[in-house]
């Protein structure tokens, strides 16, 4: 089984990575929005919530980073396995539907780790300073945050591949990734949102982005926030196993 | 005990909504044949082999595979059974060598993936993805994956669709080669010469029941016609069709081709042949052929069903 799983995952990581619009969403787009978000506040000369813009920014990308890949990604991914009757042939194969599934989550997080990797070094070379305060509180922060934003957004991206023709999957997930980069409290602070941010802190997008802002910013493991993606990771599996159809 | 057969169907009920796609079928395929599953389109026959591939639950009857239950004996099943779909199957960014080490990598003693693509002529598309092959290309994909793992039984649906005849002949080959091994095939197929060419037993179906089965051999001898071709020395007299039609009553059926030539429907027995000689005799024409051909499963199909088998 564990070989198994395993050969799975390193199958769906090299597809995955050899797509270039799925690459253009792990990595060009985070790339760009904080390269340029960071060289736009320094003309402008605007900080936020009293730090430099790099420093809230870099967290805030990574938590970005983290959706495409778990939901918009997966969504589409799985849209057409469903569609190219991948699934249905892996279905006749040895391989348990328990084992597809770690497979895939395994694969993600290999994507996952990788863009964090990449974002991180071009955070450092923009001048990101994380805080040092208390570095284990930062690291646990940080662990949480990702591996529970992963599985919110994982099981909310298969909701919707499992229910949704390709096409439609296709465009929801990109259209759902682009509203909340915007206005989902992903990248800015819900803070900087007004009144909306009340609301924006319980989306998973505003949790994500917090918790991260927390762990990075701060040295504080963000407990509302984590609790707000595990409530997320809970619908949507939920959700997931009541309605996804394998064809 | 003797060993179970290798499928048993016994009275398979399978609809959808109020649409019957199964209605009552039972078959039984015994361990080591190429069955044959027959039938034209929308007769019921990929849902058989799907309810027996564990994908659908049998509504009514019951469905054993290898003694197994599809269902509830899944997992003991599946690494013993290959399965080559309709259509897809594959990422449509993946080699076609990627796509079969993969699944080889799935099984726990597959077969080596170089010499298997190369027996089905996948040797020089191996780095090609999955949406640039062809139609045939793609459907020998299907086929090594099925067969990759060393199964027991393996179920192919239309394994010859889409592919030029030196690929379908290939494929054959293959099949048969298998079949040596003690491999069983179960195949569902619309294409008359391929179930009589592969099969050892064959079952045609239609709208959802088993309306007929036995050994190519059975099914197209001892007929209740044949096909006679009767060719002679010089043109035929005028309304010759209708007076040969006159000598060998209501059951046949006289077609003229040309003016020397005539193809004769009707009761595969002496009487029928001695009479279209006397005729000629009256006639004053010399039969030069007068052939008594071998039903096709094409004619059984249309006798049972009176409906031509569409390809």
């Amino acid at each position: 089984m564990a070989r198994m799983v395993l050969a799975q995952s390193r199958m769906e990581a090299r597809l995955m990575l050899r797509n270039g619009e799925q690459l253009l969403l792990a990595i060009v787009i985070p790339v760009i929005v904080l390269v340029g978000g960071v060289v736009a506040a320094d003309r402008i000369g605007i900080d936020l919530d009293g730090h430099r813009a790099v420093d809230i920014l870099t967290p805030g990308v990574l938590a970005l980073a983290v959706m495409s890949t778990s939901f918009t990604s997966v969504a589409i991914a799985t849209g057409f396995e469903r569609r190219y009757g991948v699934i249905k042939l892996l279905g006749s194969s040895p391989l348990p539907r328990s084992g597809l599934l770690l497979g895939k989550i395994l694969a993600l997080l290999n994507v996952v780790v990788l863009q964090l990797v990449v974002l991180v070094a071009v955070g450092l070379a923009l001048g990101w300073e994380p805080t040092l305060a208390h570095p284990l509180r930062t690291l646990v922060g940080l662990v949480l945050a990702v591996a529970l934003g992963t599985a919110a957004f994982a099981a909310l991206g298969l909701f919707v591949a499992g229910v949704l023709r390709a096409e439609a999957t296709l465009a929801l997930a990109n259209l759902v990734y682009l509203l909340l980069m915007a206005g989902g409290g992903v990248v800015l602070p819900t803070s900087t949102y007004g009144a909306a941010s009340s609301l924006i802190q319980w989306l998973p997008s505003g949790a994500l982005g917090e918790a991260m802002r927390e762990a990075l910013v701060h040295a504080t493991v963000d407990g509302r926030s984590l609790l707000v993606l595990v409530a997320w990771a809970a619908l949507g599996t939920v959700l997931t196993a009541r309605t996804f159809r394998w064809e | 005990m003797p060993p179970s057969p290798a499928v048993e169907i016994d009275g398979l009920v399978m609809t959808y909504g109020d649409k019957v796609a199964v209605d009552g079928l039972s078959l039984e395929v015994p361990r080591g044949s190429i069955t044959a599953v027959l039938g034209p389109n929308g007769a019921g026959k990929t849902t058989t082999l799907e309810t027996c591939e564990g994908y659908r639950v049998a509504q009514r009857g019951s469905v054993r595979v290898l003694g197994l239950d599809p269902q509830r004996d899944r997992a003991a099943l599946l690494p013993r059974i290959g399965v080559m779909l309709q259509a897809g199957g594959a990422w449509s960014g993946v080699r076609a060598s990627e796509m079969l080490e993969h699944m080889a990598s799935l099984h726990a003693r597959p077969l080596d993936t170089v010499m298997l693509g190369e027996r089905l002529g996948l040797g020089d598309c191996g780095r090609t993805p999955y949406r640039r092959l062809s139609g045939g290309q793609k459907q020998r994909l299907g086929l090594a994956i099925a067969l990759v793992g060393r199964p027991e039984l393996v179920f192919v649906d239309e394994p010859t669709a889409g592919m030029d005849p030196q690929a379908r002949r290939t494929t054959w080959e293959l099949l048969e080669e298998i079949r040596v091994d003690g491999v069983t095939v179960v195949l569902t197929t619309h294409h008359m010469d391929e179930a009589e060419h592969l099969a050892d037993r064959l079952h045609i179906i239609d709208r959802g029941r088993v309306i007929v089965s036995g050994t190519p051999a059975e099914l197209t001898r001892d007929g209740r016609s044949a096909t006679i071709r009767l060719v002679v020395n010089r043109p035929f007299p005028e309304g010759a069709p209708e007076s040969l039609r006159a000598e060998l009553g209501p059951a046949a059926e006289v077609r003229q081709l040309d003016e020397v030539s005539m193809l004769i429907h009707g009761p595969a027995d002496s009487t029928t042949l001695g009479r279209v000689s006397r005729w000629c005799e009256e006639h004053d024409v010399l039969p030069q052929t007068l052939n008594l051909g071998q039903r096709t499963l094409e004619d059984v199909f249309l006798e049972l069903t009176g409906r031509a088998l569409a390809s």
